[in-house]
């Protein structure tokens, strides 16, 4: 990465400053608890799934401008996507993140979600952006808690 | 270098800058003179662990190249000038804190193997059901969890000696605290996160008066300040090697003997036995009891090497310096807007924590990394200090002999581009 401005762009920090969807679902079919024990970023992500489809989710917690932003950006675009898109979308945003799918050549489902590649350039930040897309898939999975560590 | 020429001192004294030839010294750090990220390297992490000068390195070096066996084993004179020289660092290790004794110093792997140590064996022995085990407010996690476990395992209560919102110890609370049930007072000697030097000395007095037996972990001190354990009538004094500029896997934990003699083994195995039979073992006297198995000889040959080279600096040369980069660094810092920062106690070492805004303290350390800036940003393995000051994480800059005003400079002007990237 040449420049930090590569990963803060304006909408990672503006969702970071206003995320979407904060909150919590109550009553909700599927939630999970994410840590990053390392940088302490820790969320939490309800969701009402309905015939398969994520109808709603909503997250809520504390963490860096990359996992609020990540979070945020994620309930946007998983909101409404059948809950087997959503697993795609979980292992494609990880490939990405691990620098094996290039958004620019490689067929994926990601979107506006292809801001965040440039993580893949900051080892250590690698956490905090999986760390919502971890807790999306063990809620789905219905393990109830996960970690990145 | 050969098998005959050892390393040796070759910093000059000279062009002092606030008692210190600061400029000659970053030239004995082989790390500090290399750029980073193509910038020139701004290293304020000593906190989490301090570089290491060429001549430890050298002296690492040439114990693996010309000198290296087991120690305390057969009769080859090889083996017994690697004992000579790993004994050597443990002499220098007893030096540097005035312990009475080198029996009284011994290895282990570095504070946190240290702490738990003391807790399996003092422990184990001395605390019952219904013993309280007192911990200051600003312990770091090597502090906390193995006396948690200790507590857990005998039914043994903890109980926290609280802080201020600058982060200095209420000395006030201290005799309450100290009841009949008190057993053991665990106590960090400067806290890695605030920087607050405790007032040991007072507090160790205050807890003997009770009867109250006191570890202090000195991991953040010793790099700063000159230790003396016997002054401090410390039982139990914990440091690692590599907060010292020497490496990593190397510590020690210093006890008085009479505490010491009484404590059963913890490990067992090769060095720490006297005799083996089926039927019965007997175990060697201090401070082997305590050293089963092969030792980190080079790191403690490597831990020598260090205490020499700071020693050859002046400790107390070192602490005036730092406490002026301090000033400094306060200064400058607190002029930038929406900058907090966390530990403001009257008596500090050189470490700032601080909160910007509301960024997050990864972020921040993120952009300042790109600038070629290494500080710490997390809990810095404290999270009760950071849920006491009622943040979930700090930045924190931590200066050592080898930094500069220039560091300080570089900092604030990292700190203002994460401002502006921001907004």
């Amino acid at each position: 990465m040449s420049d930090p401005r590569e990963l803060y762009q304006q909408v990672i920090l503006e969702h970071n400053k206003k995320p979407r969807n904060f909150g919590k679902l109550e009553p909700c079919t599927h939630h999970a608890h994410g840590l990053n024990p390392l940088c302490g970023d820790d969320i939490e992500i309800t969701l009402v799934v309905e015939d398969g489809i994520v109808k709603d989710l909503k997250f809520q917690g504390h963490g860096c401008a990359i996992s609020q932003a990540s979070s945020s950006l994620m309930t946007v675009n998983v909101k409404g996507k059948p809950v087997t898109e959503a697993e795609t979308m979980v292992e494609q945003f990880r490939e990405m993140i691990r620098g094996k799918l290039d958004p620019a050549t490689d067929p994926h489902l990601l979107g506006k979600l292809t801001l965040f590649q440039g993580v893949k350039d900051l080892p250590s930040r690698v956490k905090c952006a999986v760390l919502p897309w971890a807790t999306l898939h063990s809620a789905l999975e219905g393990d109830g808690a996960t970690s990145t560590e | 270098m050969n098998a005959k020429s050892l390393p040796t001192a070759t910093h000059q004294m000279g062009h002092d800058v606030g008692g210190l030839d600061v400029a000659a010294i970053r030239q004995d750090f082989p790390l500090l003179t290399t750029p980073f990220h193509g910038k020139p390297m701004v290293y304020l992490d000593s906190a989490v662990s301090g570089q290491i000068p060429q001549i430890v390195i050298e002296r690492m070096d040439h114990y693996q190249r010309f000198e290296h066996t087991n120690v305390h084993r057969g009769v080859s004179t090889l083996s017994q000038e690697a004992t000579d020289r790993f004994e050597e660092a443990r002499e220098k290790v007893r030096g540097f804190l005035n312990a009475a004794s080198t029996k009284e110093i011994i290895w282990t792997r570095g504070t946190t193997e240290a702490i738990n140590l003391v807790a399996q064996t003092w422990g184990r022995t001395n605390i019952h059901p219904g013993d309280e085990i007192l911990l200051s407010a600003m312990e770091h996690h090597a502090n906390i969890v193995p006396w948690q476990m200790l507590a857990a395992e005998k039914g043994a209560t903890i109980r926290v000696l609280p802080m201020n919102d600058a982060g200095e110890l209420l000395l006030e609370d201290l005799d309450a605290l100290l009841t009949p049930r008190t057993k053991f007072l665990g106590l960090i000697q400067v806290s890695n996160v605030l920087g607050t030097i405790n007032p040991v000395k007072e507090i160790i007095a205050k807890a003997h008066a009770k009867g109250v037996c006191v570890l202090v972990d000195g991991a953040q001190s010793v790099p700063h300040l000159a230790v003396d354990v016997q002054d401090l009538d410390a039982d139990f004094f914990v440091f690692s090697g590599h907060k010292l500029s020497g490496p990593t896997g190397i510590g020690v934990l210093y006890g008085k003997k009479a505490l010491l003699e009484k404590m059963p083994p913890w490990q067992g195995g090769g060095s720490m036995i006297l005799a083996v039979s089926w039927e019965k073992t007997t175990y060697i006297g201090l401070p082997g009891k305590f050293e089963a198995g092969t030792p980190a000889i080079t790191q403690a040959i490597g831990l020598g090497a260090a205490i020499d080279y700071l020693q050859g600096i002046g400790l107390e040369r070192i602490a005036a310096y730092e406490q002026q980069l301090l000033t400094y660094a306060t200064a400058q810092l607190s002029k930038i807007e929406g900058l907090r920062i966390i530990g403001t106690a009257h008596e500090k070492a050189s470490v700032i924590s601080f909160v910007l805004d509301s960024i997050h303290p990864h972020d921040v350390g993120s952009i300042l990394d790109h600038e070629g800036i290494v500080v710490r940003a997390g809990h810095h393995c404290a999270q009760p200090v950071m849920q006491r000051m009622g943040v979930p994480a700090t930045t924190r800059a931590s200066f050592a002999y080898y930094n500069t005003k220039e560091d300080v400079d570089a900092l604030v002007a990292g700190i203002l581009k994460v401002k502006e990237i921001f907004g």
